[in-house]
C-alpha cells in the first residue's frame, strides 16, 4: 500500500508541463541516436547556434554544454574532469569542455550518453573557449568543425554591419551542412520553423514572466531545467505547447495562490551566473530554507528569440548575453530586478565561465547601486564540484538575508 | 538587569562575551578550537564562571561563526557578517568600513549611516590572505603569531611575498630562507602579502572611512600598519577586535530580549 502510494506520488501527470518538458528531453537524446542509428550524420552543437537551422534541415544535433551540466547534475563532474585533466587539460578550463572532451575519449557517462559526432557547429557568441574546445574534438576525431565567428559586441546595438558579417557565414554554414548531410534546405521550411520558434520563445518569455508576482508562482530554479527544452527543441511544435502548458499552470497558480516554491517566499533575488550544478540541492536549499526565493535570471531573457526573417534571427543570436557589452547587459539585468521586484542580487563567481564571471564584478556593482540592491557573491562551478565550499555559501546567503532583512525594516 | 551571551565559534577559536543591558561588558573568554571541538562549551562556561553569572540568568543567547547551527545551547543564530558590523558599531559609531580578518576568510562589510550592513565582499576560496595563511608562515619560523609582528617591525625592508596562494607562498618564504634573507624582512614580506591581497578586496567596495579592523589578523600590527599603506586611511584598532563577532551576538541577544519582553507586553 505505502509502495502504491509513494509511487503515485512521484508519477507525473503526463499533461503536466513538466511532464511534457522531460519528454522533450528525453525524446530529443533518443530521436539523435536514432538518426545515428539509420546512418544520417550528426553533430554536436554550441547552445547558442541557431537551432532553426537544423529543424529546417532535419538535422539531429546534441548539445554539449546540456550533457555536462546533466553529468554534473547527476554527480560525475568531478570524474569526468580529472579524466581531461589527466590528458593535459588544465583545470583552469570551463568544466563543460573538460567534461566533453574527456567524453568524447571515453564515449561512456551512464549520467547523460549521447552518439558520437560526424560534425562540430561552433558560435563564439558564447566564448571564446568553445573554439579551442570544438576545435581539439574536431582534430581528435578528425570530422568537419562549421566555426560562426560572433564577435563580442563592443556597442550597445548590433549594426547592420554585424548582421551581414555574421549572415555570410551562415549561409555558407548552410551549404556545408547540405553537404555534409545530403539534407536540403527549403525558405519554406525554414519560415515554419521560425513561426514555431517565435511561438515557443513567446510561450517561454510568458511563463518565465510569471516571476514577477508576489508571492512567485514558481521556484525561479525551476527554470534551470525547463530552459535546457528552450536550448534543443526551440523550433519544435511540442516545445511551443509545453511552454504554453507550463504558463496556463503558473497563471493557475497565481488565482489560486500556490507555488513550486515550497516555503514561504520572505525575500526575492536575482541568481546570476549559470547554476551550481554540482550542489544544485545544497544552493537552492540553501535559499529555499530561508525563504529566499529566485524569481530573477538572465536565461528567462536568454532564451526567448523573437525574430520575423532571417536577417532578424542573425540579429538576436548577435545580441545574446554573453556577446552584448557591459552597458547592455548590465540594463537588460537592471529591468529584470525592477520587473519582478528582487530585493537583492546573488552573484555565482563560476570559475569555469570566465567571460561571465570576469565582467560580473562591475556590471553587479552598477547593478546595485542603480537599484539599490544589496550584491553578494559565491565561489562555485558550473561542472567541477571542487571549487565550491558549502560553509562559505551558506554564510554569504545568510549574510544576504540579513541585509534584505534590515532593509525591510526588521532586525 | 538583562544579561545576555553571544558565542563566535570560527575556524580555529572560539569566543564569548557577556553584556549587562545590551551595553557594558562584563566578561570575555576565548578558547583555540573552533567548530568540531570542545572549545566552544570550555569558552561559555569558563566567561561564565569568571562573571559569576549562571546559565539561567541569561535571557538569551546568540551564535554566530561558521560553528553557529551547531551550537545546541544557543537559541539563535546570526551570521558574523552581521555580528561583526554590530559590535564594531557599538565601539566604533562612525565606522563605515569593516575589514575582518579571520582564521579563514577575509571580509569587507560597509556599513549604512546608522550602523546597518548593507553590503560585503567576501575573499574567494584560497586561504590567501586570512589568519590561516599567517598560521602556516609562522610555523616555518617556529614563532607564535604575536612573535611574528615583533620580528617584522625590526625589518630594513619588506621582501615581496606572492599572494596568489599560500602553498605558493610558504615555497616562496623558504627559498628566500635558503639564499640568506634576513628573517624579519621576510616576515615583513608575509605581512605585507596579507594586506596587499585584502586591500584588493577592500578597494572592490565604496569603502569610506572610518575604516575599522576585528578579527583574530586584526592584533597584528604589522598588518594594520601595511594595510593603512596600502589604503592610505588610518585603520581604528580596538584590542577588543578579535570578540567582535561574539559582541555583536550578544547585542543581537539583548536585542532580541527586547523585542520578545515588548511582544509579551502587547
Amino acid at each position: 500500500m505505502s509502495e502504491e502510494v509513494k509511487k503515485s506520488k512521484h508519477e507525473l501527470d503526463p499533461n503536466s508541463a513538466k511532464a511534457k518538458l522531460n519528454k522533450i528531453i528525453v525524446d530529443h537524446y533518443a530521436g539523435v541516436q536514432a538518426a545515428k542509428d539509420r546512418g544520417e550524420k550528426i553533430g554536436w552543437c554550441a547552445s547558442n547556434f541557431p537551432q532553426e537551422i537544423f529543424q529546417t534541415l532535419g538535422i539531429k544535433v546534441c548539445y554539449p554544454e546540456n550533457q555536462a551540466a546533466a553529468i554534473a547534475a547527476r554527480g560525475a563532474g568531478q570524474r569526468m574532469c580529472e579524466i581531461a585533466e589527466s590528458d593535459g587539460y588544465s583545470n583552469d578550463i570551463c568544466a563543460y569542455a573538460r567534461i566533453s572532451l574527456a567524453y568524447m575519449k571515453v564515449k561512456d557517462a551512464p549520467e547523460q550518453n549521447m552518439p558520437q559526432p560526424d560534425f562540430l557547429l561552433c558560435c563564439n557568441n558564447i566564448c571564446n573557449c568553445m573554439i579551442k574546445w570544438y576545435e581539439n574534438i574536431a582534430k581528435e576525431l578528425n570530422i568537419p568543425l562549421i566555426l560562426i565567428d560572433i564577435p563580442f559586441n563592443p556597442d550597445y546595438e548590433v549594426s547592420d554591419a554585424q548582421v551581414a558579417y555574421v549572415k555570410g557565414q551562415f549561409l555558407a554554414a548552410i551549404k556545408q551542412l547540405e553537404e555534409i548531410t545530403g539534407k536540403k534546405w527549403s525558405d519554406e521550411k525554414f519560415k515554419e520553423v521560425m513561426a514555431i520558434s517565435n511561438r515557443t520563445s513567446r510561450a517561454w518569455l510568458e511563463a518565465t514572466s510569471y516571476t514577477k508576482y508576489q508571492p512567485s508562482p514558481l521556484n525561479g530554479f525551476d527554470l534551470l531545467n525547463h530552459m535546457a527544452v528552450a536550448v534543443c527543441a526551440r523550433g519544435t511544435i511540442e516545445a511551443a505547447e509545453a511552454f504554453e502548458t507550463l504558463t496556463r499552470e503558473y497563471k493557475k497558480a497565481v488565482e489560486e495562490g500556490t507555488s513550486t516554491f515550497r516555503a514561504e517566499e520572505k525575500y526575492r533575488i536575482m541568481f546570476e551566473g549559470i547554476a551550481c550544478w554540482p550542489h544544485l540541492r545544497t544552493t537552492a536549499t540553501g535559499l529555499k530554507s530561508r525563504g529566499i526565493n529566485m524569481v530573477a535570471t538572465i536565461y528567462a531573457d536568454a532564451f526567448g528569440f523573437i525574430y520575423n526573417d532571417f536577417d532578424g534571427l542573425i540579429k538576436a543570436y548577435c545580441n545574446v548575453p554573453n556577446a552584448m557589452n557591459l552597458e547592455h547587459a548590465r540594463d537588460v539585468r537592471k529591468a529584470i530586478v525592477k520587473k519582478t521586484n528582487a530585493e537583492g542580487l546573488l552573484v555565482h563567481t563560476n570559475r569555469s565561465c570566465k567571460l561571465w564571471s570576469g565582467f560580473m564584478y562591475e556590471m553587479s556593482r552598477q547593478i546595485g547601486e542603480d537599484c539599490n540592491v544589496p550584491v553578494i557573491s559565491f565561489d562555485g562551478d558550473q561542472a567541477d564540484p571542487r571549487n565550491f565550499s558549502e560553509a562559505q555559501y551558506d554564510t554569504r546567503v545568510q549574510g544576504l538575508m540579513e541585509i534584505m532583512e534590515t532593509n525591510k525594516g526588521g532586525k | 538587569m538583562i544579561y545576555t551571551l553571544g558565542i563566535d565559534i570560527g575556524s580555529t577559536t572560539s569566543k564569548c562575551v557577556i553584556l549587562q543591558d545590551g551595553k557594558d561588558i562584563l566578561g570575555t573568554s576565548i578558547f583555540t578550537g573552533g567548530t568540531g571541538t570542545s572549545s566552544p562549551i570550555k569558552a561559555m562556561e569558563t566567561v561564565l564562571s569568571e562573571t559569576g553569572i549562571t546559565k539561567d540568568r541569561l535571557s538569551a543567547i546568540v551564535a554566530t561563526g561558521y560553528g553557529r547551527t551547531t551550537f545546541t545551547q544557543a537559541q539563535s543564530q546570526m551570521s558574523e557578517l552581521s555580528c561583526h558590523a554590530k559590535g564594531v558599531h557599538h565601539v566604533f559609531p562612525l565606522a563605515k568600513t569593516i575589514i575582518d580578518i579571520g582564521g579563514q576568510d577575509a571580509k569587507v562589510i560597509n556599513l549604512s549611516d546608522e550602523g546597518k550592513m548593507a553590503n560585503f565582499v567576501m575573499n574567494d576560496k584560497c586561504a590567501a590572505g586570512t589568519g590561516r595563511f599567517l598560521d602556516v608562515m609562522a610555523n616555518i619560523f617556529q614563532l607564535t603569531i604575536d612573535q611574528l609582528e615583533t620580528e617584522a617591525f625590526k625589518a630594513e625592508k619588506a621582501v615581496k611575498i606572492s599572494n596568489t596562494c599560500t602553498v605558493f607562498a610558504e615555497s616562496e618564504v623558504i627559498s628566500q630562507l635558503a639564499s640568506g634573507e634576513n628573517i624579519s624582512n621576510v616576515i615583513a614580506g608575509i605581512c605585507q602579502s596579507v594586506a596587499g591581497r585584502v586591500a584588493a578586496l577592500v578597494r572592490r567596495t565604496s569603502f569610506q572611512e572610518d575604516v575599522c579592523m576585528s578579527g583574530g589578523v586584526a592584533k597584528n600590527g604589522a598588518v594594520r600598519k601595511a594595510m593603512e599603506k596600502e589604503l592610505g586611511v588610518s585603520i581604528k584598532y580596538s584590542p577588543m577586535a578579535q570578540y567582535m563577532g561574539a559582541l555583536g551576538a550578544a547585542i543581537y541577544a539583548y536585542d532580541k530580549t527586547l523585542k520578545e519582553r515588548m511582544n509579551s507586553n502587547e
